[in-house]
């Protein structure tokens, strides 16, 4: 499950790739400065995605293998009705894997939009690829403190048709280079979803958020928090987690 | 048979208390059939009736990559309006969510010219709605959503190219209709203002066609006729129809059992005056009519009685109508608050040929056995 998380760090990287002369340099300088900061070839997270629900809530725990942006392997430890789920993603393609049917399934299409295990996530949003800089046109449209720490703020607004947010803002760390807030918009203004980074530890020389929340904005509810237990950067992963062979193993 | 006759009616009403019970009993299984029977056709009539006004018109013509039934087929179920669009009014699905009171409803939005006369559908309060989204939504919706007239609610939808964008909806009327598939989970807004919002500019997922369309041989569209989409309702009816038949089948047969036990039990006790009669010449296959007359009798006198006090309550049933519960009028098939029953001849007259066929033979099962009985021994009395 730490799929969310690497896609959405993987996606503010990139910042060689900044051409549009609408961007602001500064704002790229930055968005690189966070890619070296938390960006690695690998790596393995232990994790729990808390969804809340109106009486209760529900802890699913998962642990996740990445390699590159491309490449996810995720399998839900617990609770017992998740156990033994596996989701698989190479490239733009995901599988899912249930134990209770033994059937592996494609998500394609509409599916690709259902929410993912009941979150406020959705498969589409863990499928994002495409560069936010490739995307994007990026400007710093404010800078302030924010939970105490000095911010920048990114705006980030769609310069290609067919991205699922046509507008986000970043809130940057200045002094940890982490994005501790974004706000996701649709075409008329209005907020959609938040996702907001707390915990921010340093792990191997680098400052990682421990702890994400993600909400979806015109919903009640306390929306879903992804916390990781544990996390490893560039540590050796058999490529074998990345076929589809293991999906049935 | 004039004697077989009089002789029969003269039994019966000999017998007094049980030809009464009998014809009481029987006379309840006719009303209950004719009731039940009229009932159904009575719903039937009038979901033919809704569906077509409300939801089917003179058929659908449907894009060939949009399946109704799937919804993972509104997505790109859609295509152009085709140049040739004489008797066409375009509907235009679309996905999308809202937020009433913080929870998030998946609902299907439907674009529909504001200006169409061929649904029931109040579309022309769009056209004069001032709102920027003002929308139409049925009762069932209303109801499950917590939405009222006037009410404002968060929509959020994707474009042709997969953005989302989200803006609010003005409930501009809450629309009473007996046909829940175009109300549950449906909201209804102005063709153009749903193209305008998606980027799909002269796209239509279906068509509902009036009288003046010619041409259902279209590329890239299916036509659906009026009677192939009342086909799943009219199945649904009559499948109730066998499952209703069981009810009145065993009441008839409880009846028939009844007459079945008196013509039994009147072999056997009068067995001397079945010798009498063929002492005095009578043939054997007279006094098997003279009993089978008897038993049929009943069928006679119960449909008599039956419309004594049947026909009063057809004539306040027909006025009053049946009174369906709330329940199950969100059972997803288009059912009125009140169903009021329809008696055709066709029923009437196959009910009361019903009774009396199988009365008449029930009465005649037993009698056959006179045709074994030795009248000798019939005329002394002895049991055979």
């Amino acid at each position: 499950m730490n799929k969310q998380l690497a896609i959405f760090l993987f996606s503010i990287q990139l910042p060689f790739l900044l051409s549009s002369q609408q961007s602001d340099q500064k704002a790229i300088n930055i968005i690189e400065k966070i890619d070296k900061n938390m960006f690695s070839k690998t790596q393995i997270v232990t994790s729990e995605m808390i969804v809340y629900g109106k009486r209760k809530k529900r802890v699913i725990r998962s642990k996740g293998y990445s390699m590159g942006k491309e490449n996810n392997f995720t399998e839900y430890l617990s609770p017992e009705r998740e156990k033994g789920t596996k989701m698989l993603k190479l490239d733009d393609r995901l599988w899912i894997y249930s134990p209770a049917t033994d059937r592996t399934i494609q998500l394609s299409g509409h599916l690709l939009r259902q929410s993912v295990m009941g979150s406020d996530l959705s498969y589409e949003d863990m499928m994002e690829e495409r560069k936010l800089s490739e995307v994007y046109d990026a400007k710093i449209v404010q800078e302030e403190n924010f939970n105490n720490s000095p911010v920048w703020i990114i705006e980030l607004t769609s310069k290609v048709e067919g991205l699922a947010y046509f507008k986000r803002t970043l809130w940057i760390d200045k002094n940890k280079y982490v994005p501790l807030k974004e706000n996701l918009y649709a075409k008329s203004g209005t907020l959609l979803k938040t996702t907001t980074f707390t915990d921010i530890r340093k792990i191997d020389a680098r400052w990682y958020p421990m702890k994400i929340n993600y909400k979806d904005m015109l919903k009640d509810g306390k929306g879903t928090d992804f916390v990781i237990l544990d996390i490893s950067f560039d540590s050796k992963i058999p490529k074998e987690y990345f076929s589809k062979n293991i999906l049935k193993k | 048979m004039k004697l077989e006759l009089n002789l029969a009616l003269k039994n019966l009403f000999g017998a007094r208390l049980r030809t009464l019970l009998n014809v009481l009993v029987l006379s309840f299984s006719f009303v209950i059939i004719i009731f039940l029977n009229s009932i159904m056709d009575g719903w039937d009539q009038q979901a033919q009736k809704d569906s077509i006004e409300w939801e089917f018109g003179n058929g659908h013509l449907i894009n060939e990559k949009f399946d109704p039934l799937d919804p993972y087929t509104i997505l790109d179920g859609h295509g152009k309006i085709p140049e040739e669009n004489v008797g066409l009014t375009p509907i235009l699905e679309r996905q999308a969510s809202i937020y009433p009171q913080g929870r998030m409803i998946s609902i299907v939005l439907k674009g529909i010219s504001s200006e169409q006369e061929i649904l029931k559908l109040p579309t022309k309060i769009l056209k004069e709605s001032k709102e920027e989204f003002p929308v139409i939504i049925g009762k069932r919706l209303a109801e499950s959503a917590k939405l009222n007239k006037g009410d404002r609610v968060q929509v959020r939808w994707r474009d042709s190219k997969g953005t989302y964008d989200a803006n609010t909806l003005s409930i501009t009327e809450v629309f009473d209709s007996n046909v829940p598939n175009i109300d549950n989970g449906k909201i209804w807004i102005d063709i153009n203002k749903l193209w305008e919002m998606t980027n799909l500019e002269n796209e239509a997922s279906y068509f509902i066609v009036n009288e003046q369309f010619k041409n259902p041989e279209l590329s890239s569209w299916d036509f659906k006729s009026q009677f192939t989409l009342l086909k799943s309702l009219k199945d649904l009816i009559n499948q109730k129809k066998t499952a209703q038949s069981i009810v009145y089948g065993l009441l008839l047969a409880i009846a028939l059992l009844a007459i079945f036990d008196t013509q039994i039990l009147s072999i056997f006790r009068r067995q001397k005056e079945i010798g009498t009669y063929i002492a005095l010449g009578m043939t054997r296959l007279r006094v098997v009519r003279l009993f089978t007359i008897e038993g049929s009798v009943y069928s006679i006198l119960a449909l008599i009685i039956g419309s004594i006090y049947g026909i009063p309550f057809f004539i306040y049933m027909s006025e009053a109508g049946f009174p369906i519960p709330p329940a199950d009028q969100k059972m997803g098939i288009a059912l009125a608050d009140v169903i009021y029953p329809v008696y055709g001849v066709k029923l009437v007259l196959m009910t009361i040929l019903t009774v009396i066929i199988s009365a008449t033979i029930v009465s005649y099962l037993p009698a056959r056995k006179i045709a074994k009985l030795n009248p000798v021994l019939a005329l002394k009395g002895k049991k055979q």
